[in-house]
């Protein structure tokens, strides 16, 4: 795969984005402000206009920001096909088949579908049991939250952890189940998750560490309880399960297109001749890492579909973004800039552990990751600290 | 003909992350205590608009909002 297969597109060329989330969003308004003047479309398997997901976990569910506010910009000339999924590429013929029978040919395709949450292999059929990930699904776990007293919550990552949160401050009895022997492990390695376990612990939420799953229970088609393999039982009238997610990729299966944990791409996010992908379906190569990885957060979604809809233009570039994501939990902000390695430790530059701070995490002799705690200012000036010898 | 550009910010979507202060260090700064951004002019000139775009179009939590349009 090289750059030169990137198509030339011009005013008489269409361009169909099949994902009407951020990354989607970013590479319709980057199409216009890079000049393309040829015909958007974009494609979304949901009602909505495209709109932010990160509140969802947060003010969304608490009531503290109004779905309104969650709207994406859009430019005003993008044709949109919403609740309507895209069910077969034909890479040849460039045409993408849609649910409803339409079909949509082009000569520049975004991939940004996205991902669903992993979902249990049992119990989904149960009233009171949720995922969460869309506009939708948000708005039924509020609606469950309203007469309930007991969420456990399954998987104490990001989401498990924010939506644990979001649950105690309306004044639920909060349970989170986790396999590992912390909550948010992977995202922030063993000192700072137990940081973030004394806190959930001071909010008063149980947190079950090396727990697993074994079944749920119900009473007249509504969840009652969460059974662990080791026998405990755990009274529920709300779960969510959040305990990963799958990439949107079924649909191009047979098309051509690279497919692993994702849809593969080069570093300029090309997956295949006039084809690009973008945000949490990517996984793209990473030109530094020299392998191929998937970020599944907010501000990597806008930044590679700023990234692909000029490699759409022709005008690619390689693709080596500062990666940023954050958690609001009761009244902290933990935000990260760069990487956390699994094996690095936090080392403090500035403010004190057991309040605010900003800790380097370093690899190799370089720094490659700041975190900030309730110090987004400190950690802002120290993000050009990545890439630098310690 | 001149070219007028407004930023609007939203501080209570802003999530703090300081991606505007990177893009655009002339226009946006951030308050000391909780990071939140604020404007330090409304109306940047036009030598400011790529990068105020690139502050509008990287923002995590979609708080900003570029205005142009023309007067004269």
């Amino acid at each position: 795969m090289t750059e030169a297969l990137a198509p030339v597109l011009d005013a008489d060329s269409q361009v169909v984005i099949v994902g009407g989330s951020v990354a989607g969003a970013a590479v319709a308004s980057t199409l216009r402000r890079e000049g393309f003047e040829g015909t958007v479309k974009l494609v979304s398997a949901e009602d909505e206009l495209p709109y932010d997901r990160p509140p969802l976990s947060k003010a969304v569910l608490t009531g503290d920001m109004d779905e309104s506010r969650l709207t994406l910009p859009l430019p005003d000339d993008v044709e949109t096909i919403l609740g309507v999924e895209a069910t077969c590429l034909d890479s040849e013929r460039r045409l993408v088949q849609l649910a409803n029978g339409e079909s949509l040919s082009y000569d520049g395709l975004a991939i940004t579908t996205g991902v669903r949450p992993r979902p249990l292999p049992v119990g989904h059929d149960l009233d009171g049991v949720h995922l969460l990930r869309t506009l939708a699904d948000a708005r039924a776990l509020r609606r469950d939250f309203q007469d309930a007293k007991r969420l456990v919550v399954i998987g104490g990552g990001l989401i498990g952890c924010e939506v644990a949160a979001s649950a105690r401050k309306l004044g639920l009895e909060v349970v989170i189940t986790e396999v590992a022997p912390l909550p948010m492990l992977r995202q922030f390695g063993d000192k700072l998750a137990v940081r973030v376990m004394g806190m959930h612990e001071r909010q008063g939420v149980a947190i079950l560490t090396e727990a697993t799953v074994d079944r749920l229970e119900a009473t007249d088609g509504r969840v009652r309880a969460v059974v662990l393999t080791d026998g405990r039982t755990l009274p529920a009238d709300v779960v969510l399960v959040s305990i990963g997610s799958l990439p949107n990729i079924e649909w191009l299966a047979g098309s051509g297109v690279a497919l692993g944990d994702g849809v593969e791409t080069d570093t300029t996010c090309l997956a295949a001749p006039n084809i690009v992908a973008a945000g949490d379906v990517a996984k793209w190569l990473h030109p530094v890492l020299g392998q191929r990885i998937r970020i599944e957060h907010r501000t990597n979604a806008a930044e590679q579909g700023m990234a692909a809809a000029r490699t759409l233009l022709g005008r690619p570039e390689t693709f080596a973004p500062t990666p940023y994501f954050w958690t609001d939990q009761y009244d902290a902000k933990i935000s990260v800039f760069g990487a956390i390695p699994a094996a690095a430790e936090p080392v403090l530059v500035d403010g004190a552990f057991e309040e605010r701070f900003v800790t380097e995490f370093h690899e190799a002799g370089q720094v490659v990751g700041v975190l900030g705690w309730n110090s987004q200012r400190e950690l802002v000036k120290r993000r050009t600290r990545i890439g630098h010898p310690v | 003909m001149v070219n007028v550009m407004r930023v609007e910010l939203d501080q209570v979507k802003c999530v703090a992350s300081g991606q505007c202060v990177f893009s655009a260090p002339e226009v946006f700064d951030q308050r000391d205590e909780d990071g939140v951004a604020f404007l330090l002019t409304e109306q940047p000139d036009d030598a400011q608009l790529d990068a105020v775009r690139n502050a509008e179009a990287l923002c995590p939590a979609a708080a900003i909002r570029l205005l142009t349009g023309s007067e004269g």
